[in-house]
């Protein structure tokens, strides 16, 4: 049985008197792929925030290999091997693609790396995600799925064990999104990353998963494998006329592969 | 009359953009705290003064060498700089935006009557007479040549870090995006540490030249701050290249307006031009909405 990578228990955020996140346990072991869906404001990215320092749980526990790291620093959580992707890229304009990745590979390997490595780990992340790794290139040459990217390489970059994901490709095509999905699949098997993908759209995310967990309201409410939770009644209930039967058609394609 | 007309203009001019070099100084130190803390240092100007005492005591008293005495004043300031930091702004860093200019707003009346106290209200000053050069029937000072050459080394060194080393590099990106920074693995505190140290260390390499030309007194902060806050606002608050600019355009102003009247129309000039251009441009020159 592989290792546990990361667990949360009870784990619960609230902002005054309205519960982001519910009482949410979960455990992923090393090397699976895991998708966190729900509809929007169902309090994925709050995990995710949890997981990676940004917020601070009211309570419930994170264990990151089995030490409890809710409430640490972000830098702190960077530095032990948990890197993040944001939903909206987030590119640091004033510095070119290949600073972003090398600011990003010195820094988060906590300062320890020569300057050769920082640069030699930021090529490798841009080639992992397919971005030119020339000096030069700027941030305003990368569109809406290059941008996603270098958010991806940024993340990779700091050497992390547990990539989270915030994938939403809504604003990408068909293809694009099958060459993010791929792009995922490449990096665990590649690099050897643990990784959550959190996305409000089902279809692409079925066929990539190994498991998947559905938020609504900040509560866990299915957890399974695409196919079971595809067809749980609560689950369908949640996405009922947005993209259930979408949903159906991707996770039995999956079956068939 | 009309042609020496003319070169009292150029050195009005010439002698204007020597001024600037130092304000330019002040506006780097004042936008890269801004750019990267988020904070207005009201007391920019009061640090300043504390370096130009530095200078005049280690200097003008105990007569220590006078390039001793400078890096004395830079380390100082610098240390200034990061106490401010630590012991003002950090524990209020994420309140409401209005206490911490409410805080070193404090801070400068704190400063100025520390000053008053330890110095009492005399005008002191080095006793150097730097020699005055004349080119071609105009008159130079030679104190204002050296202030503009290194003020600009200075800025030059700045730049360098910013743009050649990693912790440069953080400071930038972290000036753009603070959360994604941290979450990247940069320690955000240390980023604050080292701005508030280079920010108070230009303030003290400001004074040793600053010190070179003026008298120094526990309100000369005065003459400083309010001029390099417009110049950070004229250029566009926390951009570096816009307060240059704006550093060079007011200084140009307060001289040209100097030469036809008195020096201080020249100041009635410089911020009547300031308060139209909050009109046309609010962001600042080189500013974002």
């Amino acid at each position: 049985m592989a290792n546990q990578i990361i667990a949360t228990e009870a784990l619960t955020k609230r902002f005054g008197g309205f519960t982001a996140v519910d009482n949410v346990s979960f455990k992923v072991d090393e090397g699976e792929i895991v998708g966190l869906i729900g509809p929007n404001g169902s309090g994925k990215s709050t995990i995710f925030n949890m997981i990676s320092g940004a917020l601070r749980p009211t309570s419930g526990s994170v264990l990151f290999k089995g030490q409890e790291i809710g409430g640490n620093l972000p830098n702190k959580i960077c530095h032990m091997g948990i890197g993040r992707t944001f939903q909206i890229p987030r590119p640091i304009k004033r510095l070119s693609v290949l600073e972003n990745v090398v600011v990003a590979a010195y820094f988060g390997q906590n300062g320890k790396v020569s300057q050769a490595a920082s640069f030699d780990a930021a090529k490798d992340a841009l080639e992992m995600v397919g971005l030119p790794t020339d000096r030069g290139a700027s941030i305003s040459t990368l569109g809406a799925a290059g941008l996603k990217k270098l958010e991806l390489a940024r993340a990779l970059a700091t050497k992390p064990e547990l990539l989270l994901a915030d994938e939403s490709l809504g604003g990408l095509d068909n293809s694009e999104m099958d060459q993010a999905a791929d792009m995922l699949k490449r990096i665990r098997s590649e690099m050897g990353i643990t990784i959550i993908w959190v996305e409000h759209i089902m279809g692409v995310l079925m066929r990539v998963v190994d498991r998947v967990m559905v938020l609504d309201h900040g509560e866990k409410i299915s957890e399974g494998l695409p196919s079971q939770v595809a067809n749980d009644p609560k689950v369908i209930e949640v996405y009922l006329g947005t993209d259930a039967s979408d949903v159906q058609a991707s996770a039995s394609s999956q079956k068939e592969l | 009359m009309d042609e020496i007309f003319d070169i009292f203009l150029l050195e009005a001019i010439i002698n204007g953009i020597l001024f600037g070099g130092v304000l330019a100084l002040l506006s780097l130190g004042l936008n890269l705290i801004f750019g990267v803390v988020d904070v207005v240092w009201i007391c920019y100007a009061e640090l300043v003064m504390f370096g130009m005492y530095t200078v005049y005591w280690l200097a003008g008293v105990y007569d220590i060498n006078i390039f001793i005495a400078a890096l004395g004043a830079i380390a100082l300031v610098s240390v200034l700089g990061w106490l401010v930091h630590v012991l003002i702004i950090s524990p209020i860093l994420g309140t409401a935006p209005i206490n911490q200019l409410l805080a070193t707003g404090g801070l400068l009346f704190f400063l100025q009557s520390v000053a008053t106290l330890m110095f009492s209200i005399e005008f002191r000053n080095l006793g150097l007479r730097l020699p005055i050069l004349e080119f071609s029937e105009m008159y130079f000072s030679y104190a204002r040549l050296l202030a503009f050459g290194v003020a600009l080394v200075g800025m030059v060194v700045v730049y360098l870090f910013l743009t050649r080393t990693y912790i440069g590099a953080a400071i930038r990106a972290i000036s753009q995006d603070r959360e994604i920074m941290v979450l990247m693995g940069v320690n955000a505190k240390k980023i604050y540490w080292v701005t508030a140290s280079i920010g108070g260390g230009l303030a003290g390499l400001a004074a040793c030249l600053l010190v070179l030309q003026y008298d120094v007194h526990p309100f000369v902060g005065i003459s400083f701050g309010p001029i390099t806050f417009i110049i950070c606002v004229l250029g566009g608050l926390g951009n570096m290249i816009g307060g240059f600019i704006a550093a060079f355009i007011l200084s140009i102003i307060i001289s040209i307006g100097g030469l036809y009247s008195e020096i201080e129309w020249g100041y009635v000039f410089a911020f009547a031009f300031f308060i139209v251009m909050m009109f046309i441009r609010p962001q600042g020159l080189l500013g974002k909405k």
